[in-house]
């Protein structure tokens, strides 16, 4: 993995079997694959935000932005404003997308801004040990929670979806190269694209042998009807053993926020012409 | 009269606001030079909303507590200023509403008569006592006229047949001298920052409203077409600031705006600005608090704050003006030093001077020019946080062909990623303090303290006391020293304005002294401390009267 050119020298500090590096080489491989049909590598920028996942940033030998805490997509969302050509991924975890930062993810779905969120959900905080997440089970004994978590998980597939997102995914890591189609599909969307990733912290929530009870490909036979998409993603209420669906929920057009900007990226008015103009009306 | 006071009041709701506008640009129009202070309490309609507009020949930046006309559109306004009236006090009010008693100097107008006989709307009761008052001051119709037709344009007929029914309602008191200076735009300080942040290459602006910023924030959004500016308005203030970072990230040039609570929210991001060195201007309206406070009023309360915010240690730029021409010029070079040094700068302001109306002079302004930053020379492999002996690391902006850019709110090597390593963890702190020492050293080439007068007994001040201070002290001879730039603090200038002074007299608005508290920990004690924490700006009378006792 070292030799690649998309992958920097940093030395990689996750636990041996982690669910990271399945999305490490996936999105590798995706980025390799748009750019042989033609991406500027240099328009890819990427932005994480704290946490295990965050570590992406570092790995990953492209443009970033390592934002903190929770705010991965206001970052983003004025990246993309800057520069309609860039390509921008995001790099969350549940405790960012879900908690910290749960008001943002909701703007950037409403606002379809064209970027691609990829949250690395593996049900527990990894970075500070072992606490429950927004989407861990009710019950979860979780250093915060000795007694069990007295809150049920909400299902941020479904908050993404009433919120405008316009492509919903989940994915499971092992299953390669569905992920793969999925993520790949996720950047190549325009608009507000979410691949929710059921990723495996083997340290403190290690589910995959749970997960590969329970995980099953669905393919929703009308992608663009939002009914289809709500009832396929509430299958599975991240509470109840399963079954789990993953795949592509719903992918729909419309126009992003990005498409009225008014930012002047060349430059063209004549600021001090304007000014002399602004003065005189003040009179 | 070659000055003069009026006050407008009325519920919220009855354009008062607008009211002390169209008044000011009336005496912009005749050469004076305004300035309006403008009450209101925290409602949409109702409650007692007042505008206080001085005009004077020369530049003024505060108000008289005592006024020469009043302008009642409700009982309060009748009520509750008479303390201002003087003898020869003109007052003209709504017939329907106000019940005028105990005076004998009034013209009472029926403006529900005058509405209904010309057509006019319930908004225009405003511009039917403006046509009283202009009749009053002996204020030709003409001016009045040319005032309604550029600023007001719609239902403009209406408007002008009341305004004449107020002007041919009330009789001539008075004769004010038209003056021979060419007329000034009129605009709060609000409107002055955005045009220097636009001046010195502003491309987006980033606000969720709060009082007394939200001004800036409309202001910016009407202009955005015209201006090529991105403007937006967000889930929260912590979208505010991280949004403005991704920009930085992208090189487009992006100012904030807000006030203390809002602010808060934005400390988070603040960090990230300071550790990534991503620079964002902060439009920091200063409010009284704690908390909630006074929402539209005023208060300087937030100076230690400002200096504070954000965990671990990294430099910032604050300056601080004290009226229009400051706030242009100086959030100007608030932004181009933000991006030269690559951290935040804030542009620390209050009620007082965010929506006060001031009379603008471009010409005494000056210019602070569009200046760009250190860009990437484009040789070799970048680097972007390369250590140099400045502490500037050169900029580049992505898509950049070949190369890799990466920015960190980690601790971080040169090239943009993490590291827990000891010695660059030293070197990295380093560098930012090398920054704050570069910069001061190029503040060293501005006016960062401002001296007016010669006594040996000096008001310092910061900010929007400034206009009042000058008068006053202009009124005893005394000298009045004004820090422009409080962070990194200007010592050299400051020794040079403290020679020959031999008494110092803080005067801020706030309870506890935080620029005698700044001053005493740069080493510079002073003697005697005029605060005013209510939430109203210092009137001339007000200062005058608390520097009186300490001078005595």
């Amino acid at each position: 993995m070292s030799t690649s050119r998309l992958i920097t020298s940093a030395p990689n500090q996750w636990c041996p079997g982690c669910g990271n590096f399945g999305i490490l080489n996936t999105v590798r491989s995706v980025l390799e694959e748009l750019i042989s049909e033609g991406l500027p590598l240099e328009n890819v920028v990427v932005v994480s935000g704290i946490g295990q996942h965050a570590k992406m940033a570092d790995y990953l030998n492209v443009n970033s932005f390592y934002s903190i805490h929770g705010r991965t997509f206001p970052a983003a969302t004025a990246i993309k404003l800057s520069e309609p050509d860039m390509r921008v991924i995001c790099f969350a975890g549940d405790g960012d997308a879900y908690a910290e930062g749960l008001d943002h993810l909701i703007f950037a779905a409403k606002r379809n801004i064209d970027i691609t969120a990829i949250i690395h959900d593996n049900r527990v905080y990894g970075l500070t040990t072992g606490q429950y997440t927004p989407t861990s089970p009710f019950g979860y004994k979780g250093k915060s929670t000795p007694a069990g978590s007295r809150e049920y998980p909400f299902n941020p597939l479904e908050i993404a979806l009433a919120s405008g997102a316009t492509f919903v995914a989940r994915g499971y890591p092992p299953r390669a190269e569905h992920f793969q189609g999925l993520v790949k599909d996720a950047i190549r969307h325009k608009g507000f694209s979410m691949v929710e990733v059921l990723q495996v912290c083997v340290s403190y929530n290690n589910l995959y042998d749970f997960y590969e009870e329970h995980v099953h490909e669905v393919k929703v036979t009308h992608p663009s009807s939002y009914e289809e998409a709500a009832q396929a993603i509430r299958i599975w209420d991240y509470n109840s053993e399963g079954p789990i669906p993953i795949g592509k929920f719903y992918q729909v057009e419309r126009p992003g926020f990005e498409e009225f900007s008014t930012l002047d990226n060349l430059q063209t008015v004549d600021r001090e012409a304007k000014l002399q103009e602004t003065l005189a009306r003040l009179i | 009269m070659d000055e003069v006071s009026i006050l407008v009041g009325g519920i919220a709701g009855d354009g008062i606001n607008e009211a002390g506008i169209t008044i000011s640009r009336i005496f912009g129009w005749l050469g004076y030079h305004i300035y309006m202070y403008y009450d209101y309490p925290s409602l949409v309609k109702g409650g007692h909303n007042f505008a206080i507009i001085r005009a004077a020949g020369h530049k003024i930046g505060a108000c008289s507590d005592m006024v020469d006309v009043v302008l009642a559109l409700n009982q309060d306004t009748f009520d509750l200023h008479r303390a201002r009236w003087r003898e020869q006090t003109i007052v003209i009010y709504d017939r329907d509403k106000v019940q005028a008693t105990g005076t004998t100097q009034t013209s009472g107008i029926p403006l529900l008569q005058v509405l209904q006989e010309e057509g006019g709307l319930p908004v225009m009761r405003n511009i039917c006592m403006i046509g009283g008052l202009c009749q009053a001051l002996g204020i030709p119709w003409s001016v009045l006229e040319g005032v309604l037709r550029k600023h007001i344009p719609k239902f403009l007929d209406a408007n002008l047949r009341v305004a004449r029914r107020g002007y041919d309602a009330v009789s001539n008191q008075s004769t004010i001298t038209p003056l021979s200076d060419p007329p000034l735009p009129v605009l709060i300080g609000n409107q002055a920052i955005g045009l220097g942040l636009l001046r010195s290459g502003l491309q987006a602006y980033v606000a969720y409203p709060m009082t007394p910023s939200s001004s800036l924030l409309e202001f910016m959004a009407r202009s955005a077409q015209e201006f090529g500016l991105q403007v937006i308005h967000p889930e929260n203030e912590i979208a505010v600031m991280i949004m403005a970072l991704g920009f930085a990230y992208m090189g487009v040039k992006t100012a904030v705006g807000t006030s203390g609570g809002g602010f808060c929210l934005m400390t988070e991001g603040l960090g990230l600005s300071g550790q990534a060195e991503l620079p964002v201007v902060v439009l920091m309206g200063q409010r009284t608090g704690p908390s909630t406070g006074l929402p539209t009023y005023t208060s300087q309360g937030d100076l230690l704050f400002i200096m504070n915010a954000g965990q671990g240690e990294f430099p910032r730029l604050i300056v601080a003006p004290g009226d229009a021409e400051e706030a242009y010029y100086w959030s100007g070079v608030a932004m181009n030093l933000a991006w030269k040094y690559q951290l935040p700068s804030f542009i620390l302001s209050d009620k007082i001077l965010c929506e006060g109306l001031y009379s603008f002079d471009s010409t005494a302004a000056g210019d602070p020019g569009d200046e760009p930053p250190t860009l990437w020379s484009g040789d070799g492999s970048y680097q972007r946080y390369r250590l140099t002996e400045s502490g500037v690391s050169p900029l580049a902006f992505p898509p950049q062909l070949g190369q890799v850019i990466k920015s960190n709110s980690y601790t971080h090597d040169e090239n943009g990623i993490t590291t827990e390593d000891a010695a660059i963890a030293r070197a990295f702190a380093d560098k930012l303090q090398r920054k704050e020492e570069s910069l001061a050293r190029e503040l060293d080439g501005y006016e960062t303290v401002k001296v007016y007068g010669q006594g040996k007994t000096a008001l310092l001040c910061w900010g929007s006391n400034k206009g009042v201070c000058v008068e006053i002290a202009n009124k005893f001879g005394l000298r009045v020293i004004q820090p422009l730039v409080l962070s990194p603090f200007p010592v050299k200038a400051w020794e040079a304005a403290l020679q020959g002074v031999d008494r110092t007299i803080v005067v801020e608005c706030n309870v506890t002294g935080q620029l005698s508290k700044l001053l005493q920990q740069k080493g510079y004690n002073t003697d005697y401390r005029i605060l005013k924490y209510d939430g109203r700006p210092f009137s001339l009378e007000d200062l005058e009267e608390e520097v009186r006792k300490v001078i005595a």
